[in-house]
């Protein structure tokens, strides 16, 4: 079974998925990061594939991906680092980035080379919906992976029962209309949005994201989802834990869990 | 209604596409705004009273039809029959506004409360602001830090018209940079906030938007000609492509006109392979920025690689759908022009016929002395900006 789909049949509750920038702080960080959330207990995690020109992230993350590049970071060299990752991760892991780099390399090589080191999932934001229908979606199912598509508070009813019937694993709810790491807190717009949705008896569960940073935020988004996910705020983390990374990881989880 | 903003051009498919290229390539934040847009934009253009003051403001306040002017020294000099387009007499000094004006009554009636816009050469952001101070529309604009630097009178022309002008500083500073900062700027704002972009850019329904605003220019082309010289079809449209909002409005009437050469001129920088150069459509690949499918500079790895020419508006490192899909089915001829050719083709306009034109327009001007065109043959070019903005620059190469 796709460990994504395994971990939401496991019933646990309060799931926490972190997102990293592949080659942040450093290029070959990407393993020590990833085995670090798995033991600190991390349910989930999404790598980012670093792009020139990320329009739906704001500027902790722009930043990172910039810094991973000039690190050196591609698509090849994520494979490389990814290589015998298995031996150690059990975590699902998810590959998010922009589609252009994964075009370049090529879409079918691009899952083979998934499947090969062992990736569950793709969220690729800028890939419309009819284009994966079309011309993807054969190709992410033969290499067993999960496509996970975003809803914001203005995604209608209509588009959101659209997006829950092409939809396996889970659906990425972005909290509010923003960029990553734009705004922090949970508002009562934001509540009565969880609501509607929550009524709405989708069959793919949910995670929430945007402005989740800490416990409080991370609670409350658990209240409303399967659990929340956490970008922004955990590459301030390694920002700042960068000659350090397994303690800084350890206390960051251990303050959000 | 004119036929110019109802016919469809360019082959364009309901989804966007113009063969290859275009599309609608956006994260489901931006999903909302542009689907209402395409469920929208063709159904208010179509509307009567859009029409009417839409016209209206291209006659009144743009000061449309521009001129189609005879370069007689110009023409002597080539060999040739040049009549230059004069886009650089709009309002605000630049095609720009013909776009401006359309998006504003679209936005208007879509009940939008603020506009944001990005600005490379500060052209689209000076008709953006000027349209918004006209309909009392709060004004946000985006421009690379770079081009502050050297496109300050249009900054302050901004200014002075009530925009709020805010500095792109990612990147290369640059007009791709000043575009991320917009599309940021409208996910975080999506309810009340129209993104006026400036060429034919970005996700469908924009390229064709643009294109269809722009096609004035081609309208106006073919009917003085035949005034001037009894036939509407000239034997070559000249024009600098950037984004290629320019292009598509001086190519559009001519697409299925194959008596038609249509010649675009993109900004060779320091020369096409000296690593300083915005030469897409030489350098480029397929690929997607900005919302759509297209022709872009970028590396390998798929990261896309910042340009450079002297003139801000063409420091771009793609160009609209519509345009790869013309590179590509070559109906179009794609050239390219350096810095050091488009500032001798700016010096020689202003002192051949008494004309400055913009930079980006003089890229353009410098392909005729490769022409080779024919006595009897009739080449327009479309002069889409003037040049005061570009003064600073011009006299440090005088």
């Amino acid at each position: 079974m796709n460990r994504i789909t395994e971990v939401f049949q496991n019933g646990k509750a309060n799931l926490l998925n972190v997102y990293f920038t592949a080659g942040y702080p450093n290029l070959n960080d990407t393993a020590t990061v990833l085995q670090a959330l798995q033991d600190e207990g991390a349910d989930l995690v999404e790598i980012g594939m670093p792009y020139s020109d990320p329009v739906a992230d704001g500027e902790t993350i722009q930043q990172s991906n910039q810094q991973a590049l000039e690190n050196g970071m591609t698509v090849a060299v994520l494979f490389e680092q990814l290589q015998n990752v298995r031996d150690r991760v059990t975590l699902p892991i998810l590959l998010m980035g922009y589609l252009n780099p994964v075009v370049q390399f090529g879409v079918e090589n691009f899952c083979k080379k998934c499947q090969e080191v062992g990736v569950d999932g793709l969220i690729l934001p800028d890939m419309p919906m009819d284009v994966y229908l079309d011309d993807y979606k054969t190709i992410f199912e033969k290499y067993g992976l999960l496509n996970i598509f975003l809803i914001t508070p203005q995604t209608s009813d209509a588009r959101v029962r659209q997006i829950d019937g092409v939809s396996q694993g889970f659906i990425y709810m972005v909290s509010s209309a923003s960029v990553t790491g734009a705004q922090s807190g949970v508002s009562a717009g934001m509540e009565a949005y969880f609501a509607r949705i929550n009524a709405m008896g989708l069959h793919n569960p949910r995670l929430i994201g945007f402005g989740i940073k800490d416990r409080d935020t991370f609670q409350t988004a658990c209240q409303h989802a399967k659990g929340a996910i956490i970008g922004s705020q955990f590459i301030r983390v390694l920002q700042e834990n960068a000659h350090d990374l397994q303690p800084g990881i350890g206390a960051f989880l251990r303050s959000v869990k | 209604m004119t036929e110019t903003t109802t016919k469809p051009a360019f082959g364009v498919t309901e989804r966007g596409y113009y063969g290859d290229f275009g599309g609608a390539y956006i994260p489901e934040m931006l999903y909302p705004n542009v689907e209402e847009l395409r469920q929208n934009y063709l159904k208010i253009m179509a509307e009567p009273d859009f029409q009417i003051e839409f016209q209206a403001l291209l006659r009144d306040f743009v000061g449309r039809p521009t001129p189609l002017f005879f370069a007689k020294r110009l023409s002597e000099k080539y060999g040739c029959k040049i009549y230059l387009k004069r886009e650089d007499l709009c309002h605000t000094g630049a095609h720009k506004v013909n776009n401006t004006v359309g998006q504003i009554l679209i936005a208007k009636r879509l009940k939008k409360q603020r506009i944001v816009a990005e600005t490379g050469a500060g052209q689209h952001g000076v008709a953006t602001a000027t349209v918004c101070a006209l309909m009392g529309m709060e004004c946000i604009i985006y421009m690379g830090e770079l081009d502050i630097e050297r496109q300050a009178p249009n900054v302050a022309r901004m200014q002075m018209l009530g925009a709020e002008v805010r500095p792109a500083k990612s990147g290369s500073k640059t007009l791709k940079d000043a575009t991320n900062e917009a599309m940021r700027h409208w996910i975080n704002n999506p309810v009340d906030t129209h993104y006026i972009i400036g060429s034919v850019v970005g996700p469908h329904p924009y390229p064709d938007m643009v294109a269809r605003f722009q096609a004035v220019i081609s309208e106006e082309i073919k009917k003085q000609l035949v005034e001037k010289e009894g036939r509407p079809n000239p034997d070559y449209v000249l024009a600098c492509v950037g984004g290629g909002s320019n292009a598509a409005g001086a190519f559009y009437h001519f697409l299925d006109e194959p008596s038609v050469r249509l010649i675009a001129v993109e900004a060779a920088g320091r020369g096409i392979d000296s690593g300083h150069s915005a030469a897409t459509t030489a350098l480029g690949k397929p690929g997607i920025l900005h919302g759509s499918r297209t022709i872009l500079m970028q590396t390998n790895d798929g990261q896309v690689v910042e340009p450079y020419s002297i003139s801000a508006g063409l420091d771009y490192p793609g160009i609209g759908p519509i345009h790869a899909h013309l590179f590509k089915s070559g109906r179009a001829e794609f050239y390219a022009a350096t810095d050091q050719e488009a500032l001798e083709a700016s010096l020689e306009l202003s002192r051949t016929e008494g004309i400055i034109p913009a930079l980006e327009t003089a890229h353009a001007l410098a392909y005729l002395k490769n022409l080779n065109a024919k006595p009897h043959e009739i080449v327009v070019i479309n002069l889409s900006g003037r040049g005061d903005k570009d003064l600073n620059t011009y006299m440090k190469h005088l």
